[in-house]
């Protein structure tokens, strides 16, 4: 997983809420067996025509996000199924950072093991930076992590909410599981007395 | 907190699974039950391999082939579609390699994963569950904590049989009093979504309780939970009660003998206690819930059946208002239009909310003696083997195909569609199934949710009905 750097990038406005992980990434692309090459085909169904070519439009095709890192969009983003297929495809399109008021809890989840930050800010900042970027198509917000701001150039200075142990993992790019593993001698002991407790969990 | 503060069962659960905490970082919970399918997994088996990790405990997995199987019975034989053989080759391999229990598609067990699961007793009360699979939330039903995770989630819990895990609010949906006849489980689920709407639960664990509550069936309780995850809860839970010690005596994971008697002790200590206090309290009046019958795109754009399509102006925020709008532009559907004037195309019964037994029942008394209309597809898929060999005995498949349906093979089938079953662009379905999302059953399908007897309901006219006027004494 890549570490999460201070950076500076267009930021991509989609107004729309309840974007489920259907839309995000469809169904007939979760038979792949690999991790990669998603990107193509994320939000299929409302990126392109019937013959592949790409519709005008969707908000993502607008040139002037051609080269966005930022996402911004409605409420509620990320419902529905737990696909990581989503957060996959989002991260291989080449988003690192999605802004919204809320997101569905296993989505959110997901984002941070594929270096992906969602920033969660209130309905009025919502509207502010969605303002901004409407009234100047292309333009680059900062996200810095490391102090939990985020800023835009038409003068907007938002302080966000995180949990630390999960900037910790995005800032240094790092795999919880060799983390939990690091407490293998509790996983024991836990898992001895839980046998004493519950010995019908193990017995088949 | 004091040790003698009552505590809810959500707490319970979580003080009995907790392995560890590492200052600044996330509780480590202890899991129990595992569960597979062949869609969220492959990448997690390449992970541990690259990191030349084991499986922590390969018995506390049970997987399935459920997501991409065909409900023909020739292309099951035969799997059409390349990419969906490999992906079912691959659970195949990964299960053998792991020696992980696998119900393929030769197996008389085979099923949707959270059908085939209760049907083993595999999950019981107070166990921690996960499956990369969102209506993991379905266990809650026998007071499992139970819930959906990412594929890298499911990859840390088979290295670690623990996963990082921040606490949730606890919310109470309390229902009491007495449904009529012609309301299930399925309407007290939509009807809940329509008042708390898809986000209302993001943060919480769900506590179903109060009198209905109690008087649904376990597989009315199983619809119930696994509709929770659409109102955006972690999991939904029901107290253990006499009904689920009875589901789960003398089923092949259940607990035998001394055993039992142990497990009982424990499962009857779960419950919620007096006075626990919950973070959140939503009422619903059972008498209040009529059928109901989505009519958007989401699972909270429902209304029941005698009612007519909202349209914007019905909505006070505006984020409500746009999406009115662009779920009725995705349904071609007209503000003010009765439900019960809307035509359909297809009928699906089946899915994990909706293909127990239970389920063909409560269809098959309303299909009896009917005739689907010409020009209307009506397809029955049983959630597992079981299901479909019971169903069979009891004759309801000849109720159903005599009536002008398809009786197909288990499997998840056309609530998500990856497995040939689809809809067309603008064909209408009334579905048993558990999300309306655009496409979700096929690119640009419109999905209509309802209860089995509903959709038996539909089938017979062709058109969205009042089941509540149908005489079928
Ligand atoms: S039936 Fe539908 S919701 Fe249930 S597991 Fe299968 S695809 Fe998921």
């Amino acid at each position: 997983m890549q570490k999460y750097t201070r950076h500076t990038s267009v930021a991509a406005l989609m107004n729309r809420s309840n974007v489920d992980t259907d839309q995000i990434i469809a169904k007939q692309f979760l038979k792949k067996v690999e991790r990669t090459g998603f990107g193509q085909h994320l939000f299929h169904d409302w990126r392109f025509n019937e013959d592949g070519t790409p519709r005008d439009d969707f908000e993502l095709n607008n040139p002037n996000f051609a080269d966005a890192r930022i996402l911004v969009t409605g409420d509620n983003f990320g419902c529905g199924s737990s696909r990581e297929h989503a957060p996959w495809a989002i991260e291989d399109y080449g988003f690192d950072t999605i802004i919204s008021t809320s997101f569905a809890d296993i989505f959110y989840n997901n984002c941070f093991k594929n270096g992906i930050l969602p920033i969660v800010v209130n309905a009025p900042t919502l509207k502010s930076l969605m303002a901004e970027i409407t009234e100047n198509e292309g333009v680059a917000f900062t996200v810095d992590l490391e102090n939990q701001r985020l800023t835009t150039p038409g003068g907007l200075e938002i302080t966000f909410e995180l949990d630390g142990f999960r900037k910790h993992n995005l800032l240094n790019g790092l795999d919880d599981i060799g983390l939990t593993l690091q407490h293998t001698d509790k996983i024991d002991s836990f898992e001895a007395g839980h046998k004493q407790k519950f010995p019908w969990l193990w017995a088949s | 907190m004091a040790d003698n503060a009552p505590r809810t069962m959500y707490q319970k659960i979580w003080d009995t699974h907790f392995v560890h905490q590492e200052p600044g970082q996330a509780p480590l919970l202890y899991v129990d039950r595992h569960l597979m399918h062949e869609v969220t997994s492959p990448q997690a088996f390449e992970g541990l391999q690259l990191a030349e990790r084991q499986i922590r405990n390969p018995q506390s997995i049970l997987a399935t082939l459920d997501h991409c199987v065909p409900t023909k019975l020739a292309d099951r034989l035969n799997l059409p579609d390349p990419i969906g053989a490999k992906q079912v080759q691959t659970m195949i391999d990964n299960c053998a390699r792991h020696e992980l229990t696998l119900y393929d598609m030769q197996s008389e067990n085979n099923g949707i994963i959270h059908v085939v699961v209760p049907e083993h007793g595999f999950v019981h009360p107070g166990m921690t569950t996960v499956c990369g699979d969102s209506h993991t939330a379905t266990h809650g039903a026998f007071g499992a904590l139970a819930f959906g995770i990412g594929t890298s989630e499911v990859e840390h819990v088979m290295a670690t049989q623990c996963l990082p895990q921040m606490k949730s609010k606890t919310m109470l949906v309390r229902v009491d009093g007495t449904l009529s006849k012609y309301s299930t489980a399925k309407d007290i689920a939509l009807a809940i979504i329509g008042k708390i709407g898809t986000a209302g639960g993001n943060g919480y664990v769900i506590e179903y309780g109060g009198e209905a509550i109690r008087a649904l069936s376990m597989q009315g309780r199983m619809t119930l939970c696994n509709m929770a995850i659409e109102s955006g809860a972690r999991a939904g839970l029901v107290a253990p009660d006499e009904k689920t010690y009875e589901f789960l005596d003398g089923r092949e994971f259940a607990p035998k003998g001394k055993a039992w008697e142990q497990a009982l002790a424990y499962w009857q200590s779960l419950p919620s206690d007096a006075g626990a206090e919950y973070d959140a309290v939503v009422e619903l009046r059972a008498e209040d819930i009529a059928p109901q019958v989505t009519w958007g795109t989401s699972p909270e754009q429902v209304v029941p059946v005698d009612q007519c399509v909202p349209g914007p102006d019905d909505f006070e925020q505006e984020g409500k208002q746009i999406a009115c709008r662009s779920a009725l532009d995705y349904m071609g559907l007209q503000p003010g239009t009765p439900m019960t004037d809307i035509e359909v195309d297809f009928v699906f019964l089946g899915s994990c909310t909706n293909s127990r037994i239970e389920d063909f029942r409560a269809a098959a008394a309303v299909a009896r003696g009917t005739k689907v209309p010409e020009g209307v597809t009506a397809i029955a898929v049983p959630g597992s083997y079981q299901v479909k060999q019971q169903a069979e005995e009891e004759g309801l498949d000849k109720i159903f195909t005599e009536a002008g349906w398809e009786w197909r093979e288990p499997g998840c089938s056309m609530c998500l569609a990856m497995n040939g079953d689809q809809l067309k662009p603008r064909e209408r379905c009334a579905s048993t199934s558990n999300r309306n999302f655009e496409g979700r059953q096929g690119k640009g399908g419109r999905t209509h949710l309802v209860s089995p007897a509903m959709a038996a309901a539909v089938a017979a006219r062709g058109r969205f009905v009042d089941i509540r006027e149908l005489d079928h004494a």
